[in-house]
């Protein structure tokens, strides 16, 4: 039975969806629980089944109970700013600031400049944005404050595209997806392969102190490394994979199970580096064919047919080869020739 | 304390006095010497508390600006020209945020042509942004606008620009009175933020507002600028009265009580005219300068107050509306649109070009005999003009171009 002041534990028999079912009760994620932030609450105007508004709670409620509350929340234009804030509500219960879509990062450094400045450095400070405020028109203030590594956690929740603005391309939509600035048109429909940013080896790069990618099907996982992320100092980045079922023409309900896609296939690789060194990987426990994944989405609808054979096999391969890279490079199948 | 010193040099003294905390720097000319020595103060503990953040954008300036001030720290950074388009689009955004940034814009021009040297187009550029904008006729001036600037940003939680012409101010060594750090202490106040980003009172700052009260937004932040009018006069007062200089008011009005002729600019280029209206009011014309040191909120009733005896006005600017004429001009025009009164725009200094006491004096003759053109650029090199429409006009990509520009 359960008591008013009891945690309400996720607990899926017979999946994987929240990835509690091999840790023990008390460490499992709580889905409510009364002494839980909510630093973003309910009622917001995000669509049923974003990806984005779920990642963004788990994460933020994790470094709320890191920092015990002494959190700042910076976050760039894009989805998230706009279903949460529109005048005169607001979602947030963390102390939260919204500049503009390029700044999140240098805005983010400021707040913790001023913090040190004038003595409240117990204040932690994370910055958070979509993948277009970080991947490309805040790629500039991101990799500044990656350099100076101020202590800033940046967070990207990656729905790989433009979502806010109507689904346009972004640099890291992937091959073949359809966007409204890549539609399924022409000899090659979708986006171009070939191109686009891998924003977490990139951050590994500027060899900061912590670096993770995470997705919303694992949320215990979210969450362990967003705390991970507060126990340290200076620059961190965490990216999380966020499905968008607007954007990617999915169903509600599918956004965890695709999230868990991602990883199950290789295509979104769930690891941990610091300073520039890769720590850990989270294996794939059912490595399952990428299709499984692109099927179901219907900005992929062109690489299918009706019935759902894959008619642009070449494509399929393609993705394929790079989601077995992933494994590869990450040992997400322990026991593979390396 | 008396001091030989350079114009940047005597900035960045006087906003350490100020005691900002936060100082982001990126590097452009005319105004690096300021952030240069302020890091060098911070760098050798010179200045207490103090964050130096050395930036990868001007954007990124601004924007570090706006994070430490919506925590309650004092931020401050200086930049000119195209640091400053760089970052326009956060300089709307502290004064959207109502956040009370200080910062230098070292005036100069805008490229393309690139050009480092001084004129007014960036301030203009910016004009409409919500920032106080303070413009300094001399060092001395510069030095005691940006003590104001900080307890005035604060005082009203409006970011304030202090505009200082790029080498003519920042570049030249001259004798400027800087105060002692108590006096500042007593005139800038530790800053007390109106609205502060705290986790134990949790606020969200920079919400979407749609057209249900955008306007009224917009509104409020007019009359909060406006207020500046009054603020602005009182802190000079009380400053002037600490350091025993005059206030640097809204503006400075030279010999203008009585005159039918008179020349209205901004900046260093007032020295210039206020001595070729010693020169012509010697021979007889009844000629008076007004400076404007504050052009945003502009001073619409001290303007027509002081040019209530003017028959003509002659507005002097280093910048000007591609496609129009003169930005100051049209605003003073407006301040007297009630009035009889012939305003001109004299175009001068751009990119750099010096403006000689000769060539105002021939045009502020004709002003006085009423054969001055609306606008008219100063010195302008008509042979160089002549060539290249001439070539234009062989060209016949640019024939009708050419052709047209005779035409008006
Ligand atoms: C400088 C600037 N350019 C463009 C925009 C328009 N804009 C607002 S949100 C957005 C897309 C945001 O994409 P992303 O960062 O991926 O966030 P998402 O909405 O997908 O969560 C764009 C292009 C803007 N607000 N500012
Ligand atoms: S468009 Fe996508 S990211 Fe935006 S609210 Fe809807 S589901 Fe979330
Ligand atoms: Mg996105």
């Amino acid at each position: 039975m359960l008591s008013e002041r009891t945690p309400v534990r996720f607990y899926q028999v017979g999946s994987f969806a929240v990835g509690n079912r091999l840790v023990e009760l008390e460490r499992r994620s709580a889905q409510s629980d009364p002494r839980r932030a909510n630093s973003l609450s309910s009622g917001h105007r995000a669509c049923a089944g974003c990806g984005e508004a779920l990642g963004a709670r788990y994460a933020l409620d994790a470094a709320m109970r890191a920092t015990r509350g002494q959190l700042i929340c910076v976050n760039s234009t894009g989805c998230l700013e706009v279903f949460s804030t529109p005048y005169p509500e607001t979602s947030w219960r963390v102390a939260w600031l919204h500049s503009l879509f390029a700044n999140a990062a240098s805005v983010a450094t400021g707040v913790a400049a001023g913090l040190r400045a004038t003595g409240r450095d117990v204040v932690r400070v994370v910055a958070q944005g979509g993948d277009g405020g970080t991947a490309d028109i805040g790629f500039g203030a991101l990799s500044g404050m990656f350099e100076r590594n101020d202590d800033v956690l940046f967070i990207c929740y990656d729905n790989q595209g433009y979502m806010n603005t109507g689904v346009q391309r972004s640099s890291t939509t992937p091959g073949a997806a359809r966007t409204a600035t890549t539609q399924a048109v022409g000899p090659q429909p979708g986006n171009a392969f070939g191109q686009g940013k891998d924003v977490a080896r990139l951050a590994m790069a500027h060899e900061i102190p912590y670096v993770a990618t995470a997705t919303v099907a694992d949320l215990f996982d979210l969450e362990s490394k967003v705390e991970r992320a507060m126990s340290l100092h200076g620059a961190r980045y965490l990216h999380v994979l966020v499905p968008c079922p607007l954007g990617w023409g999915t169903l509600s309900k599918d956004t965890i199970a695709l999230a868990r896609l991602a990883h199950e296939t290789g295509i979104f690789p769930v690891f941990e580096a610091e300073y520039g060194e890769v720590t850990s990987s989270v294996p794939l426990r059912h490595r399952t064919a990428v299709e499984e994944y692109l099927r179901p989405q219907k900005r992929f609808a062109h690489l299918f047919d009706k019935s759902g054979a894959v008619t642009s096999p070449d494509v399929v391969a393609r993705i394929q080869a790079l989601a077995d890279r992933n494994i590869r490079r990450y040992s997400l199948v322990p026991d593979e020739d390396q | 304390m008396q001091r030989q010193i350079e114009g940047s040099l005597a900035i960045a003294e006087a906003v350490a006095l100020c005691r900002p905390q936060v100082v982001c720097a990126y590097p452009i000319s005319p105004q690096t010497h300021i952030i240069e020595a302020l890091g060098a103060m911070v760098k050798e503990g010179a200045l207490d508390n103090c964050e130096f953040v050395n930036v990868d954008s001007e954007m990124a300036a601004m924007s570090v600006a706006i994070g430490a001030s919506a925590v309650g720290a004092r931020s401050y950074t200086a930049t000119a020209s195209q640091g400053l388009l760089y970052m326009i689009e956060a300089v709307y955004n502290a004064a959207g945020l109502g956040l009370p940034v200080v910062m230098t814009l070292a005036n100069r021009a805008i490229g393309a042509p690139i050009n480092i040297w001084n004129d007014h187009t960036d301030a203009m550029a910016v004009r409409d942004a919500g920032w106080i904008q303070l413009f300094a006729e001399t060092n001395q001036e510069a030095v005691d606008l940006h003590v104001l600037a900080f307890a005035l940003a604060e005082e009203l939680s409006v970011p304030v620009m202090v505009c200082v012409d790029g080498f003519i101010l920042t570049h030249s060594i001259e004798r400027v009175d800087l105060p002692d750090q108590d006096v500042v202490d007593r005139l800038v106040p530790p800053f007390a933020p109106r609205q502060v980003l705290d986790p134990n009172d949790p606020v969200s700052i920079g919400a979407m507002v749609g057209p249900e009260a955008f306007t009224e937004v917009r509104y409020l932040a007019q009359l909060r600028m406006r207020r500046a009018l009054e603020v602005i006069p009182e802190l000079a007062e009380r400053n002037a009265d600490a350091w025993h200089r005059p206030p640097t008011g809204l503006i400075h009005p030279y010999r203008s009580i009585d005159a039918t002729l008179i020349v209205v600019a901004m900046g260093s280029v007032l020295g210039t005219i206020k001595d070729v209206v010693d020169d012509l009011r010697a021979t007889g014309v009844n000629i008076g300068a007004l400076g404007i040191s504050c052009f945003r909120p502009f001073p619409v009733n001290e303007v027509r107050e002081q040019l209530r005896s003017a028959t003509r006005v002659v507005v002097v600017e280093k910048a000007f509306s591609i496609g129009n004429g003169g930005v100051l001009s049209t605003d003073i025009a407006m301040a007297l649109r009630d009035r009889r009164v012939t305003v001109h725009t004299v175009v001068a200094g751009l990119g750099g070009r010096p403006i000689w006491a000769a060539s105002l004096r021939a045009l502020f003759v004709n002003a006085a005999e009423g054969t001055l053109p609306a606008t008219v650029f100063c010195d302008l090199n008509e042979e160089l003009v002549e060539r290249e429409l001439e070539r234009m006009t062989h060209d016949r990509s640019s024939r009708s171009l050419a052709r047209r520009d005779r035409a008006e």
